[in-house]
C-alpha cells in the first residue's frame, strides 16, 4: 500500500492539536507546582505526536481507552479543554463532574472510554468495545493506547489472542516511553515488545513516535485494515517521557535518580512539537502563521483555567447517588 | 405456573431475555456445550455471534465486559466457577464497580456475572467459596442470591435488564432442585426479601444456598413447638433492610444463616444492621450460623461438618428462641 502524504491542512492540523495538547499541559504543571490541583498529575510531554497521529484518523464514533497519562488522548479525541480543565481542578463542571480527576478524564459521546488509573486496564475494555462493534455490525474501530510498562501484564497476552482469534476492530498502540513509573523499561523487559503482537500473526508497525506524520501514517494504514475486517493491528511508537513518572516527584524520590539528565536532553533535541513545526516551516509556512496558531491555543488554555477556576467545587454528596444507576449506594 | 428445575429457570430467562433484545450477549468457557447446565440450546439458537466459548482467561473476560457494555452491548459473563470471579477481579473491582461514579454518571454498565459458588460436592477450596461478601463489599455492583428456580428466572431477567453490574451468583450442584415457576415474563424486583415460612417465636434470615437446611430447620423446630419465620433476602444488594427491621421486630430473636466465611460474611453485615436499626426490638443476641473460618476441606465428611444444616441451624434457633 503507498504511503499517503498528509496535506499542508492536515500538517496543521496535527501541529495544531499537538501544541494544544502541550500548552495544556505546561499550565497543569505550573499549576501542579503552585498547589492548586487537588491529586497526582502524569504529564504526557514529549509524547503528543502518538496521540494525536492516532487520534487524527480516527471517526467521532470509534472508541478509545487511555492510561493514566491521559490528558493527550482526552484532547487529541476531541474531549473539550474546558471540562478537562475542570475536572482536574475537581470542580462540578468537569467532564466527570469532579469524581474522576486527571486519571479517570473521559467523555463517552466522543469515544473516549477513559483514562485509567490500572496500568494496563484498558486492554480488555478496549477487546470488549470492539467486540461489541463486531456484534452490533457497526464499522467502529477501538484503540487502546498503553505503555510499555503495561504491555508486562498477563492481560495484554489474553488480549492480544482474543483480539487476533475473533478478528477484533481493535488497534493497539503501545507508547514506549523508556520507563514503567520509576523504573527503566529495560531493567524489566524481556525481548522486544512487538514480537509479543507478532507471535499472535498481528500486523506490526514500530514507528518514531516522535515523528506526528509517521504516527499519522501507519495508524491510517491500521485503523484502515481494522475497519475493514481483517482484525486487530499493533503499532509500537518510540519516545520518551521528558516529565517524570508525576508531578512533584522529587519528594518521593527523596534524592534518588532513576534517569540522567543528559539522556533527558538529548530526547528535548526530538521534541515532537518543535520537529512539526520544522517542517511547517520547510513546506512553507510563514511564522506568523505558526505564531497565530500558538496565540489562538493559548486563549483557549486561558478561558479554560478561567473556567476552571471559577465553577463551583464538586457536589461532595453526589458519590452517593452516582454509585448505581437509578439506585442510592 | 410449572414445576421446573433451578438450572431450567436460569436457561429459560437467557433465552427470553436474548430473544427479547439483540443487544444481550453470553460468554464465558464452555458455555456452547453448556458445561454448567445453564446454557444449553443458546447455540443453536442464537449462533456463536451472541454466545461464545472463550479461552480461560478471566482478566479479559470481566473486563471486556465493560468494554462491550461501554459500547452498546447487554452482556452476560458466565464465571463458571464464583472462584473465578479472583481472577477476574481486578476489572470487576476496579472498573465495572467504580466506571459509573468516575466518569460522572457517564459510564452505564448494563453487565451480568453468572457464577456458582458454594460446597458440598467435594470439590475442594479452590472451586467451593462462597465469596460475595466480597462483592456486597465493593459498592457499585448488586448481588442476587437467588434460592429457588422462580426466583432464579425472576432475578435473572431482571439482572439483564438493569443498568447495573449484578452479580447472580447460583449455588453450586443444586440446579436439579425443583420449584414453581409463574409462567410468561415473570420478574422478580432487587432488594424485595420474601417470606418463606410464617412464624413468631425467632426469625431465620437464610441468605442463597442456605434457604433449602433453613425450611428443613423449621420444621425440626415445629415438632419441637417452636414457629420459626424464615426470610429470604433475595438481594444482598441492594438489601431489603426495611423486611428485615419488620422482621426483628415482629419476633425480637434472628438468626442469620449464610454459606460465607463467619469473618465479615454477609450474615454479620446484617447481624449489625439490625443492632444498629432494631437494638430495641431484640429479646435475644443475633446469632450467625455461618461457615468457620476455613476454606473448604476436600474429604465430605470434613466439609459437610462446615457447612451449615439443618441440625445447626435448629440447635441454634432453638438456643435464640429460648433466650
Amino acid at each position: 500500500m503507498p504511503t499517503t502524504e498528509p496535506s499542508r491542512a492536515e500538517l496543521l492540523a496535527l501541529y495544531e492539536r499537538m501544541l494544544l495538547i502541550r500548552r495544556m499541559e505546561e499550565r497543569l504543571r505550573a499549576d501542579a507546582a503552585a498547589g492548586n490541583l487537588p491529586g497526582a498529575v502524569h504529564l504526557y510531554i514529549g509524547q503528543e505526536a502518538i496521540a494525536t497521529g492516532v487520534c487524527a484518523q480516527l471517526r467521532a464514533t470509534d472508541l478509545i481507552t487511555s492510561t493514566h497519562r491521559g490528558h493527550g488522548h482526552f484532547l487529541a479525541k476531541g474531549g473539550d479543554p474546558k471540562a478537562m480543565m475542570a475536572e482536574i481542578w475537581a470542580k462540578r463542571t468537569g467532564i466527570c463532574r469532579g469524581m474522576g480527576g486527571s486519571m479517570h478524564v473521559a467523555d463517552f459521546s466522543k469515544g473516549i472510554l477513559g483514562a485509567n488509573g490500572i496500568v494496563g486496564g484498558g486492554f480488555a475494555i478496549a477487546t470488549g468495545a470492539a467486540l461489541a462493534s463486531k456484534l452490533l455490525h457497526d464499522t467502529r474501530v477501538a484503540v487502546a493506547f498503553f505503555g510499555d510498562g503495561a504491555a508486562n501484564q498477563g492481560v495484554f497476552m489474553e488480549c492480544l489472542n482474543v483480539s487476533s482469534l475473533w478478528k477484533l476492530p481493535l488497534l493497539l498502540v503501545c507508547e514506549h516511553n523508556q520507563f514503567s513509573e520509576f523504573t527503566p523499561s529495560q531493567d524489566i523487559t524481556s525481548g522486544d515488545i512487538a514480537d509479543r503482537a507478532r507471535a499472535f500473526k498481528i500486523p506490526t508497525t514500530v514507528v518514531d513516535g516522535n515523528d506526528v506524520v509517521a504516527v499519522w501514517q501507519a495508524a491510517g494504514e491500521a485503523v484502515g485494515r481494522a475497519r475493514s475486517g481483517e482484525g486487530p493491528c499493533f503499532i509500537q511508537a518510540h519516545t520518551y517521557r521528558i516529565q517524570g513518572h508525576l508531578e512533584a516527584e522529587d519528594l518521593f524520590l527523596a534524592g534518588g535518580k532513576y534517569r540522567e539528565k543528559h539522556e533527558i536532553d538529548a530526547w528535548r533535541q526530538r521534541d515532537p512539537v518543535e520537529r512539526q513545526q520544522q517542517r511547517l516551516l520547510a513546506a512553507g509556512v510563514r511564522p506568523d502563521d505558526l505564531q497565530a496558531i500558538d496565540a489562538r491555543i493559548g486563549r483557549v488554555v486561558e478561558e479554560a483555567v478561567k473556567f476552571a477556576v471559577e465553577s463551583e467545587p464538586a457536589d461532595s454528596d453526589l458519590a452517593l447517588e452516582l454509585m448505581f444507576v437509578g439506585q442510592k449506594a | 405456573m410449572a414445576r421446573k428445575r433451578y438450572t431450567h429457570a436460569i436457561n429459560e430467562a437467557l433465552i427470553e431475555e436474548m430473544s427479547r433484545d439483540p443487544r444481550v450477549i453470553v460468554y464465558g468457557e464452555d458455555v456452547e456445550l453448556a458445561i454448567m447446565g445453564d446454557t444449553r440450546g443458546l447455540l443453536d439458537r442464537f449462533g456463536r455471534e451472541r454466545i461464545r466459548n472463550t479461552p480461560i482467561c478471566e482478566a479479559t473476560l470481566t473486563g471486556m465486559a465493560v468494554g462491550a457494555a461501554a459500547a452498546g452491548c447487554r452482556v452476560v459473563v458466565h464465571m463458571m466457577f464464583s472462584n473465578f470471579i479472583y481472577t477476574g477481579f481486578d476489572a470487576i473491582a476496579n472498573q465495572m464497580a467504580k466506571l459509573h461514579l468516575m466518569t460522572g454518571g457517564q459510564a452505564v454498565m448494563p453487565i451480568t456475572i453468572i457464577a456458582a459458588y458454594g460446597g458440598g460436592a467435594s470439590n475442594a477450596a479452590q472451586h467451593s467459596d462462597s465469596g460475595y461478601p466480597a462483592l456486597v463489599n465493593l459498592g457499585g455492583v448488586n448481588v442476587a442470591m437467588p434460592a429457588t428456580p422462580a426466583d432464579a428466572k425472576g432475578l435473572l431477567k431482571s439482572a439483564i435488564r438493569g443498568n447495573n453490574p449484578t452479580f447472580f451468583m447460583e449455588a453450586i450442584g443444586r440446579g436439579g432442585e425443583m420449584g414453581e415457576v409463574p409462567d410468561g415474563d415473570y420478574t422478580v424486583p432487587f432488594g424485595k426479601a420474601a417470606t418463606a415460612r410464617e412464624g413468631r417465636d425467632v426469625t431465620l434470615i437464610a441468605i442463597g444456598s442456605m434457604l433449602k437446611p433453613t425450611l428443613e430447620a423449621a420444621k425440626k423446630l415445629e415438632a419441637a413447638g417452636i414457629q420459626a419465620e424464615v426470610i429470604d433476602p433475595r438481594t444482598l444488594v441492594p438489601l431489603d433492610e426495611e423486611a428485615l427491621i419488620a422482621a426483628a421486630r415482629k419476633t425480637g430473636r434472628i438468626v442469620v444463616v449464610d454459606e460465607a466465611r463467619d469473618r465479615c460474611s454477609a450474615a454479620s453485615h446484617i447481624a449489625a444492621v439490625l443492632a444498629d436499626k432494631a437494638f430495641g426490638a431484640l429479646k435475644a443476641p443475633v446469632k450467625r450460623v455461618t461457615v468457620p473460618n476455613v476454606c473448604m476441606p476436600y474429604a465430605p465428611n470434613a466439609e459437610k461438618r462446615m457447612i451449615p444444616d439443618a441440625d445447626r441451624i435448629a440447635r441454634i434457633a432453638t438456643e435464640t428462641a429460648r433466650a
